[in-house]
């Protein structure tokens, strides 16, 4: 069976090793700061014990205070599935680092979060929108996007 | 004198038949070779996830069916799947015998469909096609006895599914499962030693295992990379964990072993689905206590399950309402397409519909 790994685990080598502290545990995922984003995905890839070598789905989630982008992760080798989260509080411009550099499957779904929820991801190589066309004006997924 | 060159731009689709659907390449050649290539898509984009929102959770099956229209029945089980665990639905036995009996059959159709298209693509023209749809349309009659629909399936509910089978079902299951072994061999006689086949197949659009994972690909691209990654294994959902069943892989990674993961994956589909008829349970097909309106308590589950694609998954946020508050939808088509771009660079003209086709992606479930 896949397992699941503890948000408490998770944390305790990332502080160790990463000297990060400020990471939240939300009970099955843990959320990290945007600016630390990166670090930490790039520890959780290489390091052995996780292995997290594949990003399963990145998703956008409008929580109208915030918007949070949600890293499902897994790791074949382990059977181990783990999940990040982000928060971005700028509702006028929000904006979160991409990936792509480390998990390059996440080039499409940046894309799809970027056209559906409007959330901008920094060093994407080709930040377009990817199912609506390029003139198309707001972005259908958030809570007050009106038809 | 050098000759000068330049590239040229060629555009394949929307309207295309070796698309599958509405999608558009923008490809630069170089002479004959691919230099670069543009995926447009989104023609048939309906805004599901949008959609969801506004219905209530049993009513967003029907949406689950429209996804990946090849392979209903596996779209219906994961989102089943994904309510029932936000919600703690229970389910009866019979009823997750029946689930897994019907993803085999709709993975056997799905992947008789890859392999008439593949055939088509290589310039096999009609004749295998019709001898895959032929025996796809004995599964379509099956879901018909079943649920009263052949594509537009809803066959499963939160809780179960909505009917049990007719006594005729189980007559005609057991004479296509007499006949398809002969006719799987039948097409393998036809194609896996064909020169042909193997000439435009072996060695073309290779995926490196690393390439695989980093891309985030699953299903039977990823097997034909060499890694044994199936979700009915590494995690059962329903009776898997009760069935017995290899998970064929290959290790070169090109378009032929792409074909010969999915023709063994239908041979394992057969030993499923006949392992299922033998031990399946009376009893309820649907658990009674679900309330038609069902109100999950505020919380989020990702559940995925192992498509004919890939792993199919649904990510829900309940916010207590009788509607989801977010319905993501994890769509292996869509994800697989990531490869596309380097996979296609540094081909020929001819190889690029060949690997396009043996991605096997859905317009249906890549749109959404």
């Amino acid at each position: 069976m896949t397992t699941h790994l503890s948000p408490n685990t998770l944390i305790n080598e990332i502080t160790q090793e990463l000297g990060l502290t400020e990471i939240n545990d939300l009970g099955d995922s843990i959320l990290v700061k945007t600016d630390e984003l990166l670090p930490i995905a790039t520890f959780l890839k290489n390091t052995p014990t996780f292995d997290f070598q594949m990003l399963v789905s990145i998703t956008g989630v409008d929580y109208i205070e915030y918007f949070e982008v949600v890293y499902h992760l897994l790791s074949i080798q382990h059977n181990q599935r783990s999940i990040l989260k982000l928060r971005c509080y700028d509702r006028e411009s929000p904006s979160a680092p991409s990936v792509v550099a480390i998990w390059p499957g996440a080039e499409l779904q940046e894309r799809e979060i970027w056209d559906l929820m409007g959330i901008q991801f920094t060093k994407h190589p080709n930040m377009k929108r990817i199912l609506l066309w390029e003139n198309f004006e707001g972005h259908p997924l958030r809570k007050d996007y009106l038809r | 004198m050098p000759i000068k060159t330049e590239p040229t731009i060629i555009n394949l689709g929307p309207q295309h038949p070796s698309t599958h659907g509405v999608f558009r390449l923008r490809v630069s050649f170089d002479g004959e070779q691919v230099v670069d290539v543009e995926p447009v898509f989104g023609y048939l984009h309906r805004g599901t996830e949008k959609l969801a929102e506004e219905r209530t959770f049993s009513q967003i099956v029907t949406l689950t069916d429209r996804l990946d229209y090849e392979s209903s029945m596996t779209n219906n089980l994961a989102y089943v799947e994904a309510v029932e665990k936000l919600a703690s639905v229970p389910v009866p036995e019979r009823a997750q015998y029946l689930r897994v009996l019907v993803s085999e059959l709709q993975r056997i159709a799905s992947h008789l469909i890859f392999t008439g298209f593949f055939l088509q693509e290589l310039g096999v023209f009609g004749t295998l096609l019709m001898y895959c749809f032929r025996e796809r349309e004995n599964v379509l009659d099956l879901f018909e006895m079943l649920c009263g629909a052949r594509i537009t399936v809803s066959y499963m509910r939160p809780g179960g599914v909505t009917q049990d089978a007719p006594p005729e079902f189980w007559e005609n299951l057991n004479d296509l499962l007499n006949k398809l072994p002969q006719l799987i061999d039948d097409l393998e006689n036809l194609i896996t030693d064909n020169e042909i086949v193997i000439a435009r197949t072996k060695n073309i659009g290779i995926l490196s295992p690393q390439k695989a994972i980093d891309s985030s690909v699953t299903g039977p691209i990823l097997r034909a990379s060499g890694i044994n990654w199936d979700i009915r294994k590494a995690n059962p959902y329903e009776v898997y964990d009760k069935m017995d069943f290899n998970i064929p892989t290959e290790s070169n990674g090109d378009c032929y072993d792409r074909y010969l993961v999915r023709i063994k994956e239908i041979r394992e589909s057969i030993n499923i689905v006949k392992q299922c008829i033998k031990s399946i349970p009376k009893g309820a097909i649907k658990n009674p206590e679900t309330p038609f309106f069902l109100r999950p308590e505020c919380g989020e589950v990702y559940s995925s399950i192992e498509s004919p694609r890939g792993e199919l998954g649904f990510y829900l946020v309940s916010d207590g309402g009788i509607a989801p508050y977010r319905c993501k939808i994890r769509s292996p088509s869509f994800i697989n397409l990531t490869v596309l771009r380097p996979l296609l660079i540094g081909w020929k003209m001819s190889d690029l519909v060949v690997i396009f086709g043996s991605l096997a992606v859905n317009m249906g479930e890549v749109d959404r």
